[in-house]
């Protein structure tokens, strides 16, 4: 009953602390806003609209229509036009464009062979039949940039003459369940809750008893009859409301902006949600007990904030990580909470489904809070 | 019958190979007012942090309240008042709101909540202040916060580390009544103070000086135990006759105050006048006659001692 008083005490103390301290206030709403806006906006592994350069050997009609097929695709834009392959190499170098398309002097002849046409292949005459119509001269360096233009090597050359396509039976028909539109942003949205939440949530509990230290007030708290635990609970509980409020702020503008769907139940969401707030509350108070001013418990939280953005799924697919990454990962309660999400959020999955990650967001805060609450001493030394 | 409240015997706390307390042994009676005396890094704070169990002593043991440190000092908690020496009440909260934080921390029920608070506001003058933020406060009101909120669970002991240090001649002499007021109801207190004036008004005291404890009793005792004689000189050119005391045989310690200078002479010597009016060579216009001591010379006299 006292003990309760106590927490209760506490966290009264923290509401109307927060209440005042206008920046953490606006930071509650803002982050999840803008951040919202940037990654949904900025990450696109759909890539459009690459600059390329053309160096154009033919100076034919065809060679101007090929180009002008090229561009409506819209994974390039032809920004330079270069006379030699020197200077195309040059573009490259400099970054001015990312790939070179070489249309050669004999391009005429090439599109005439060429199966892309679609057209019955003609008798094999010499070395020049089935040849490619042009090269790409790509900078490989960025992989997507590469995949981008590697998509176009089989680019059908039949609508040069107006003909429809031949389309050829594919070996496979592909399905694409819960994202059929191929959007990012349904995959970003959902696991944007998880990088959100691990920054707002560790930033600041890691820096609230840290606070109390550095602005003088721990001197006085260890001095009455608060328990460790008491201060712990009463500090992360108010933080859990946030974190509510920001998933809610993700997921409804996620829905009026980017038109992300919640399929699944808001039960679920909820307790998965609750789950991975402790867990990293949790991890912020051990932080907070490691940590000597709020500098370092930023610094803290940068080092958990970086592979929970990298490493959890969250922008580069899980599964393709390698082993120890992927080891790292499994630690982070980011990269289950992101599966658990975008599992509730696109799939509807239910609690069964959820019920792996779930016990291990348990297991993380229980071990957390047992540790802070244990680091934590009543004492100066 | 008197019943003792503190007790220690050769309490001692190092920091690195620096020792801040240095076998300390103290013994502090109920109801009184028990002064610890000394400069700034004379062990002051390290003593008291010491004694409400927040700091572990690197050797020696004390015994608080019948709870024996070190050891589980939580039962301690609910009995002593601690004023720390920098404000630590939060000063984004209200003074009502400080307060009430403090009476749910000690447990106080809703209704002897009320009660309390409306009281404390009253007799430290704070109900005006009562809805503003304690940033905002005078460091005089600031204190009376402090001491509010560190006697609003009635605590049997109270530690005030350096309570006046920021605060008006005026206030601190309205802040010793209320000190006198609550050993009236009951308390001790446990005051830490550079001031010789305000050790004066203590009890009992007990002198630091780096880590050691050089005397302990009631002023007025060491006041007429003092093992040396004040002499004072009044006339012109001070600072030459003192240069002319400085070292001399038999003279521990000169201090010049306005117009006169203040002189410790050593007990042993017989004439004690006589002999600083040998010493400096002083003409005859210069009066020099021995005065009763006050608690400078005792400090001074304990710490030079030490020293020498």
């Amino acid at each position: 009953m006292k003990s309760l008083r106590r927490i209760l005490a506490i966290l009264r103390k923290e509401l109307v602390q927060l209440r005042r301290d206008r920046t953490t206030f606006a930071m509650v709403v803002m982050i999840p806003f803008i951040q919202l806006i940037l990654f949904g906006y900025a990450i696109n592994t759909n890539l459009r609209h690459v600059p390329v350069a053309v160096v154009d050997q033919s100076r034919t009609g065809l060679s101007r229509a090929l180009i002008q097929m090229v561009e409506a695709t819209q994974v390039v834009d032809v920004t330079m036009r270069l006379a030699t392959v020197a200077e195309a190499k040059r573009a490259l170098v400099a970054s001015q464009v990312r790939a070179v398309l070489i249309l050669p002097p004999d391009l005429p002849g090439r599109v005439a062979r060429s199966p892309a046409l679609g057209l019955a292949p003609p008798a094999a005459t010499g070395a020049s039949a089935g040849r490619p119509v042009g090269q790409w001269l790509v900078d490989s360096s960025d992989t997507m940039v590469a995949g981008a233009i590697k998509s176009l090597r089989n680019m059908p050359l039949s609508e040069l003459f107006r003909q429809t396509a031949n389309r050829a039976v594919p070996t496979f028909e592909v399905a694409l369940f819960y994202n059929p539109e191929q959007r990012t942003e349904v995959n970003i949205v959902p696991g944007l809750v998880g990088v959100i939440l691990t920054m707002t949530m560790i930033m600041f509990t890691s820096a609230a008893i840290v606070r109390e230290s550095e602005r003088g007030n721990m001197e006085m708290l260890i001095n009455t009859p608060v328990r460790p635990f008491e201060l712990m609970l009463g500090k992360i509980v108010p933080y859990i409301g946030i974190g509510l409020l920001q998933m809610a702020i993700i997921l409804g503008l996620g829905y009026l902006i980017f038109d992300v769907p919640v399929n699944g139940s808001l039960w679920v969401l909820l307790a998965a949600t609750l789950l991975f707030i402790l867990a990293s509350l949790s991890l912020g108070l051990v932080f907070s007990t490691l940590a000597k001013s709020q500098l370092q418990a930023m610094q803290m939280t940068v080092f958990v904030l970086l592979p929970s953005i990298l490493l959890s799924g969250f922008m580069f697919p899980f599964d393709g990580m390698p082993g120890p990454a992927q080891a790292i990962a499994q630690v982070l309660p980011a990269t289950h909470f992101i599966s658990m999400i975008r599992g509730v959020v696109l799939r509807d999955a239910g609690m069964a489904e959820l019920a792996g990650g779930m016990i291990w967001l348990i297991g993380f805060s229980a071990v957390g809070l047992i540790v802070a609450s244990l680091r934590f001493r009543k004492r100066l030394d | 019958m008197t019943e003792t409240v503190v007790r220690t015997s050769g309490l001692t706390r190092r920091f690195g190979d620096k020792t801040a307390v240095n076998a300390v042994d103290l013994r502090i009676d109920r109801g009184m007012i028990y002064g610890f005396l000394g400069p700034n890094g004379s062990g002051k704070t390290t003593l008291m942090r010491m004694l409400t169990g927040i700091l572990r002593p690197s050797a020696g043991e004390a015994e608080v309240l019948g709870v024996r440190l070190p050891g589980n000092a939580e039962p301690l908690k609910r009995q002593i008042g601690y004023m720390t020496q920098i404000f630590s009440h939060y000063r984004d909260l209200t003074v009502l709101e400080n307060l009430r934080f403090a009476a749910d921390v000690y447990g106080l029920t809703r209704r002897e909540r009320r009660r309390r608070i409306d009281e404390l506001l009253r007799i430290y003058d704070l109900t005006e202040q009562a809805r503003q933020m304690a940033g905002s406060l005078s460091g005089g009101q600031r204190q009376r916060l402090a001491l509010a909120a560190a006697v609003l669970h009635r605590p049997r002991l109270l530690f005030l580390d350096e309570p006046t240090s920021a605060v008006d001649p005026e206030s601190r002499r309205a802040f010793w009544e209320q000190l006198f007021d609550l050993v009236e109801e009951g308390a001790t207190i446990i005051v830490s103070t550079h001031f010789m004036d305000e050790a004066e008004r203590c009890h009992r005291i007990a002198i630091l000086d780096r880590g050691h404890k050089r005397a302990d009793g009631a002023p007025t005792e060491l006041m007429a135990a003092l093992d040396a004689n004040v002499v004072e000189v009044e006339g012109a050119n001070l600072r030459q006759v003192k240069r002319a005391l400085d070292g001399q045989a038999g003279i521990l310690s000169t201090a010049q105050i306005g117009e006169r200078l203040r002189v410790l002479v050593d007990k042993a010597i017989a004439d004690p006048a006589g002999h600083v009016r040998q010493a400096a060579a002083l003409g005859s216009p210069a009066s020099c006659a021995v005065v009763r001591p006050n608690l400078e010379d005792v400090f001074v006299s304990a710490t030079r001692r030490a020293a020498a």
